[in-house]
């Protein structure tokens, strides 16, 4: 059975690896400073993604991120792993939106681009740490969502069945398709990117990236179609203008502020009984340092 | 999160050398496969920017897989069951990553599956791979003997064969036999034509590397009453036709996860390549050169392995209230080992291009007739390739045992225990000085071209080549060293005394190598001044070395050979 998959991904910055000038005199992330990656759980959901279309011949897998232009570099770069091809979905308008306005714009380009099995994103991007994102969309599209998945155990006959990591234990369930997925960091690791296909597809871009590009260059996107990667609006994924963007965001943020740890106070614990360790733990556990 | 490509710009420094551009224009003939394959190059930039980001791949599964999981492969090493071996499970994640990287095959040709890669790039990715694991580069970088394949067999067998390898499936040369080690002639696995023009493989082989694989190489004899070379023929063995079983896998000190296996050959079928008779003195010869060169490159990755881990160790530890890198004997154990690495890498890239250019030529010329300048080329490419090689593989694998010795001593005491990599390392490091040809054997490789003069007209090419003026006087003292060498050549060669020849002979190989990797390491610095402290370090050893050996030739007189055999 051919599947249509969708993969939902997006470009973060490096959070894993910040800096001193990681954070603007504001509070803001200072973007320049951090390398933009692909977000580590969206590749843990690429890869269900590919294993998926391993085992079903024909299947596709389409990588659909929302920002700018530039976020195609995360489309070439899922292509680079095994994936079909990708959208951008790229709008001034789309600009400055939280959980809500970017799950109803995602969910209005899945719906543009129709005929789809199932979904799969990360669980959460490292930038925001939300989770918010696919379980909204399953919503808007009014389809079945699991998340905290870590393997796709089978897919068949209209059903998924998938291994839920939670907390305390794992947790197998079933349901039908369409759906949406969302996927642990505890998950496979992404396949690497493939050698010939890094080398067909490297010139790979949008509509806005082609913009910039010399004449020489633009020539080879004309002469080899598959290198075009489609840039998709607001108005063509007939997203309501109060729905996005700033004016769709409910959210507002009052403040951030940059807390930097500092030890106060120190105290040494005598001996080495169980009596103390013990003691010692149960406070750590109280005040929150660990547990 | 390491990348063992990317955080090491020697390796570009390499890439980018100004020969590079004709290697590649060659290989890809003038770009004309752009036409034919989506994934061929435009042009000579972007076939440079394809290498490094392929070899970024490469450095990136070495850091985040390959290199995380030697120790596991180390403890766990492969099995074998009923005669079928199993590979310890981090070098299956290994091979499977290195697959699904489209890292297999790297160097033959786009239209059986291949990437197209000149040497020089598979070289370099060889390199990284051995920093990551010595014996998984052997695993992987047996997808050399494709090459043999490609060579000499039939364009049936080349269709049938390649596209297998390209996609992942493994290799082995079946040379070794209990009783034919360093000398192949006496291989005695029987080969017997059948009627339908296949063959039935009969006998024993031994030491094996990777014997369970799925495409077998087989030096066999095909021809009843012969007893030497002349006899031998080449074989490809499908371990889908079956006849083959590992007897055992034998426990070695180092390379654990790299199975070395003894096999039984029972009525297994196999297919001639090439001519019959040739095996042995024409193909084995030619895949001996092109493992050889991959040795040196194996060698070459353990020496920056033992370089990186002996440079980490001694910023770290402290004692007498400094870091140990502070002391003259710890930084001078540190600099001469970068400069072992250095030179050896730079032998080997330098061979490398002149196996790319003679390969490419003679590639060529099954398309069409070379020009005779062309075929000059070729020849003198060919001659420089096969008299750098024994060099690379000798010196090199020398060089990767000394840094992994130092290494160790760095270490100290911790050093001697199981709980840093350069004990692994330094038993790992041990066979490259051994298998494909000995250091002694890389010598009687070498020899002939110290007495035809070819080492000294290749020093003199280097000589005639502009410097800065800074390097000036480094340039004068190799030229005061080659001067020594040419006169101990002279004394050697004077005596006529051939026992006496071959107990001079590495001492006379040595100064030709050290010489030629100081030129290299000169050249490198008159390209790119973080050479420089290198070439100068070397220098200084090199000076020493070179004075010992040919003082050692002066004193030593041709009747003294005596006084070295075997008391009665």
């Amino acid at each position: 059975m051919s599947l249509n998959i969708i993969v939902l991904a997006k470009q973060v910055p490096d959070t894993r690896n910040v800096g001193k000038d990681a954070m603007k005199e504001d509070g803001t992330i200072n973007r320049a400073a951090l390398p933009a990656i692909f977000n580590p759980e969206d590749l843990n959901a690429l890869e269900q993604a590919l294993r998926l279309k391993d085992a079903n011949p024909g299947s596709t897998v389409t990588l659909l991120t929302m920002g700018l232009p530039r976020a195609a570099e995360i489309i070439r770069e899922a292509i680079y792993r095994g994936a079909d091809g990708g959208i951008v979905l790229t709008d001034r308008v789309l600009g400055g939106a939280d959980t809500l306005a970017t799950s109803y714009s995602l969910a209005q380009a899945v719906k543009k681009f129709g005929n789809y099995d199932i979904i799969l994103g990360g669980r959460q991007a490292i930038d925001g740490d939300t989770a918010q994102v696919g379980p909204q969309i399953a919503e808007k599209l009014g389809i079945p969502q699991i998340t905290y998945a870590e393997e796709i155990i089978d897919l068949k006959d209209g059903y998924v069945t998938v291994k839920r990591r939670l907390e305390n234990g794992v947790e197998t369930v079933k349901s039908p398709l369409p759906c949406v997925v969302t996927v642990n960091g505890s998950a496979a690791e992404c396949r690497p990117r493939n050698a010939m296909r890094v080398q067909k597809y490297k010139y790979a871009a949008s509509a806005g990236e082609a913009a910039r590009l010399s004449d020489e260059r633009k020539a080879l996107l004309e002469k080899r179609p598959y290198l075009n990667i489609p840039e998709w609006g607001a108005a063509f994924v007939e997203a309501d203008p109060t729905q996005i963007g700033m004016p769709g965001s409910p959210t507002k943020v009052k403040a951030i502020e940059n807390v930097v740890f500092t030890a106060k106070d120190a105290r040494q614990l005598d001996g080495a009984a169980d009596a103390e360790v013990e003691e010692l733990v149960k406070e750590l556990i109280a005040n929150h340092t660990i547990g | 999160m390491a990348n063992f490509y990317t955080d090491n710009p020697d390796l570009k420094h390499h890439l980018t050398h100004p020969m590079m551009e004709k290697i590649v224009a060659l290989k890809e003939r003038n770009y004309t496969d752009a036409e034919k394959f989506d994934y061929a190059p435009l042009d000579y930039a972007d076939a440079q920017d394809s290498y490094d980001k392929v070899l970024e791949i490469v450095g990136e599964i070495c850091g985040d897989i390959i290199a995380p999981n030697a120790e596991a492969v180390d403890h766990e090493g492969p099995k074998v069951e009923n005669g079928r071996v199993t590979y310890a499970t981090p070098t299956q994640q290994n091979l499977d990553a290195c697959r699904k990287a489209g890292l297999m095959g790297m160097a033959m040709p786009r239209r059986l599956g291949g990437l197209n890669f000149p040497i020089t790039p598979y070289i370099m990715a060889a390199d990284i791979v051995s920093r990551a694991d010595c014996g998984f580069e052997n695993l992987w970088g047996l997808q050399d003997c494709a090459e043999t394949i490609y060579e000499f067999a039939d364009e049936d067998q080349k269709q049938r064969y390649i596209p297998r390898v390209c996609q992942g499936e493994t290799m082995s040369m079946d040379l070794t036999e209990p009783d034919a080690g360093s000398d192949l002639q006496s291989v005695m696995l029987k080969a017997t034509e059948q009627p339908d023009g296949t063959f039935r493989l009969n006998g024993v082989k031994r030491f094996i590397t990777n014997g369970d694989a799925d495409i077998h190489l087989v030096l066999a004899r095909s021809e009843s009453g012969t007893t030497d070379g002349r006899g031998l023929s080449m074989f490809i063995y499908d371990k889908r036709n079956g006849g083959v079983d590992v007897r055992r896998i034998e426990n070695k000190m180092g390379i654990k996860g790299s199975p070395t296996c003894e096999l039984t050959y029972k009525n297994a079928k196999a297919e001639l390549v090439g001519s019959r008779r040739m095996g042995l003195i024409k193909y084995v010869m030619a895949l001996m050169n092109g493992a050889r060169l991959g040795i040196a490159a194996q060698s070459v990755g353990v020496s920056e392995l033992a370089y990186r881990e002996a440079l980490s160790y001694a910023r770290d530890r402290k004692q007498f209230g400094r870091p140990i890198i502070e002391f003259p004997a710890v930084f001078e154990m540190l600099a001469t080992m970068k400069a072992k690495l250095d030179a050896s890498r730079s032998l080997l890239y330098e061979c490398a291009r002149y196996v790319d250019l003679y390969k490419i030529y003679d590639d060529i010329a099954k398309e069409r007739t070379l020009t005779p300048e062309e075929r000059k080329e070729a020849k003198h490419y060919s001659r420089l390739a096969d008299a750098l090689t024994p060099l690379a593989k000798g010196m090199g694998s020398e060089y990767c045992n000394q840094n992994a010795y130092d290494c160790i001593q760095i270490h100290g005491g911790s050093g001697f225990m199981k709980d840093y990599a350069c004990e692994r390392l330094y038993r790992d490091a041990r066979i490259t000085s051994i298998y494909e040809g000995t250091t002694q054997l890389q010598v009687v490789a070498a020899i002939r071209y110290v007495t035809t003069g070819a080492y000294l007209n290749l020093i003199r090419t280097y000589e005639a080549t502009e410097v800065r003026a800074e390097l000036q006087p480094l340039k004068e003292r190799l030229i005061a060293m080659t001067d020594k060498y040419a006169k101990a050549v002279e004394t050697v060669v004077a005596a006529d005394n051939k026992e006496y020849a071959d107990m001079m002979a590495r001492r006379l190989v040595e100064m030709a190598a050290d010489i030629i990797m100081g030129y290299l390491l000169l050249l490198d610095a008159q390209r790119n001044e973080s050479f420089t402290r290198s070439a100068e370090v070397y220098a200084n050893f090199i000076e020493a070395e070179v004075t010992k050996h040919s003082e050692f030739i002066a004193a030593f007189k041709p009747a003294e050979v005596e006084l070295y055999k075997a008391a009665e």
